[in-house]
């Protein structure tokens, strides 16, 4: 299925949620959907037959400067097509719902998310640290991330 | 520890025995975690009830330091060094996805000798797998055939480029050169060298009755669970799933070839057993080198470095590349604003998402077997960890 009938029985089905999309003259063409949304597309995305996005090959978060956004990479094993749906929130408010209900894969992508860039997933079963040690105090891979001085008293540029 | 009575249990004097939950800790330094992983297994006697693992003992930052290179191609050495034992996949893997973000399309010659480098290095990758998987199982002798063996293909890439295992050999839009005159024969000597070896050993472990026992019915991965959690490579194809990037989603020229995709049918036990996974990647052996040897027959002439960039600056926007490692689907997501440095940079790693499914697929398994388990997923932690 190509990226544009993906998206209109996106569209036929959600309506206002899908914001904005780009499907030609890009690497991987791409959905942007409104953020409270999210589970329900994706939920809609793995059990309807003619998507059955059932592979979730990566999840990655992103700070666009005033904004983080999350991309999600999408695959089906059964048709062979896939599909980027991506999300954006204000940093102050990181809140997205997790998606790890519909693809289990999500919990470590989310945790990882959350660890180096400070999202909460809403409904994460275990939104802990993964990559760093748990009284690590910030999140790296914001742009605005200020390396701190000392870790435990112990110095940390070098 | 946790006070609760499991079951109670009686002596043969009529005393009954208080049994609790324990916690262990397996690893950071444990042999069997292949690196510096620390397991907290919960642990009912020697029964598995829980795997909590904790990682980022090797975290360094890779994609904080991919923000602040001056050059795409700055990245590629930070990107050997994520996979250590797979170098060139990383390498590989890495220039699939800023190709497709810069839309440069590079000569024949160059994606076939990325083939046989990828191949080569599967190939490496897999006999330690195997042979360390073997060590864990109680089997020696392999895993010294088996590094003797992988040692010859680590001089082929000496040759080529100077490196054992951390190479930048593969660059955006090409090589960094060309391979020397003498790696053609050399190449066609190992593979049939390695052949010997490989039945060998196929004879010696896979099928050794003491090993079977080990693996066979242990540590099962249902197909379902394993598309769910994303699992990869021969991960994926040991629990029955026929799905290999190489064959369907092509990077490069796979197509050209003949070769099979190896899936695990459940021959010793249940599809999706530690067996299964280790004779995936046994077999896969045997393919990789049926596609060096036509690659390296039919190799064609050209400049490897026509396609390499001299200055790369890509258009703003995002893709996501990703290939067949040894692994599993290795994938790299670029953001790319108007600048020459990347705007960030997420490396999807296979080992990552495949440890992710531990703990469902220990539950109910003895201790012992859990470090079957472990071996038969196959983490390189510079990889999990970053």
């Amino acid at each position: 299925m190509t990226a544009q009938e993906i998206h209109d029985i996106l569209k036929s089905q959600f309506g206002e949620a899908i914001l904005e999309a780009k499907l030609e003259n890009v690497p991987d063409p791409f959905i942007k959907i409104q953020t409270e949304k999210i589970k329900e597309v994706a939920e809609f995305t793995k059990s309807d037959d003619r998507l059955q996005f059932d592979y979730l090959m990566c999840l990655s978060g992103v700070d666009y400067k005033g904004k983080l956004g999350i991309t999600y990479h999408l695959y089906s094993m059964t048709h062979r097509h896939k599909i980027v749906l991506k999300i954006e929130v204000p940093t102050e408010t990181p809140n997205v719902p997790s998606v790890e209900s519909v693809w289990k894969t999500a919990n470590w992508h989310e945790r990882e998310a959350y660890d180096l860039f400070g999202f909460n997933f809403v409904g994460h079963p275990d939104q802990r640290r993964i990559l760093l040690p748990e009284d690590w105090e910030g999140h790296p891979l914001r742009k605005d991330y200020q390396t701190p001085e000392f870790y435990n008293g112990m110095k940390v540029p070098y | 520890m946790t006070e609760t009575h499991l079951h109670a249990i009686k002596t043969s004097t009529g005393r009954t025995l208080r049994t609790e939950e324990m916690v262990v800790n397996m690893g950071p330094q444990h042999p069997s975690t292949h690196g510096v992983l620390r397991l907290e297994v919960v642990l009912d006697g020697e029964i598995v009830v829980d795997v909590i693992p904790h990682l980022g003992y090797l975290h360094r930052c890779f994609e904080k330091h991919c923000e602040h290179m001056t050059s795409y191609q700055q990245v590629i050495p930070y990107v050997d060094r994520m996979d250590y034992v797979a170098a060139m996949t990383n390498e590989h893997a890495f220039v699939v996805a800023a190709e497709k973000l810069l839309k440069i399309e590079v000569p024949e010659r160059v994606h076939y000798i990325r083939i046989i480098m990828a191949e080569l290095q599967r190939i490496a990758s897999h006999l330690i797998a195997i042979g360390t998987f073997g060590i864990d199982m109680g089997a020696f002798t392999p895993f010294l055939y088996y590094f003797r063996d992988r040692e010859k293909i680590l001089e082929l890439f000496e040759m080529t480029c100077g490196a054992r295992l951390l190479y930048n050999y593969i660059w955006i839009g090409g090589l960094s050169h060309d391979i020397p005159p003498q790696f053609v024969e050399r190449t066609k000597e190992f593979c049939t060298d390695f052949k010997k070896t490989l039945k060998e050993v196929n004879d010696l472990l896979n099928y050794n009755e003491i090993f079977i026992k080990r693996t066979a019915n242990v540590g099962i991965l249902p197909k379902d669970l394993a598309i769910n959690y994303a699992c990869s490579g021969p991960m994926l194809r040991g629990s029955g799933v026929d799905f290999d990037l190489r064959r369907d989603d092509p990077y490069t020229l796979y197509n050209k070839f003949e070769w099979d995709v190896i899936v695990g049918k459940g021959e010793m036990g249940t599809v999706g057993d530690v067996w299964d996974r280790n004779i995936v990647r046994q077999r896969e052996m045997w393919e990789s080198l049926r596609i060096i040897e036509q690659a390296i027959a039919t190799l064609p002439e050209g400049d490897v470095q026509k396609a390499v960039p001299k200055r790369i600056r890509p258009v703003p926007g995002d893709a996501y590349g990703r290939v067949e490692g040894p692994r599993g689907e290795l994938g790299f997501y670029i953001v790319a604003e108007d600048s020459v440095t990347p705007y960030r940079i997420k490396a999807r790693a296979p080992a990552f998402v495949n440890l992710s499914v531990i703990n469902e697929i220990s539950k109910g398994a003895m201790l012992a077997d859990l470090v079957a388990i472990m071996g038969s997923i196959d983490i390189v932690l510079g990889e999990v960890d970053r």
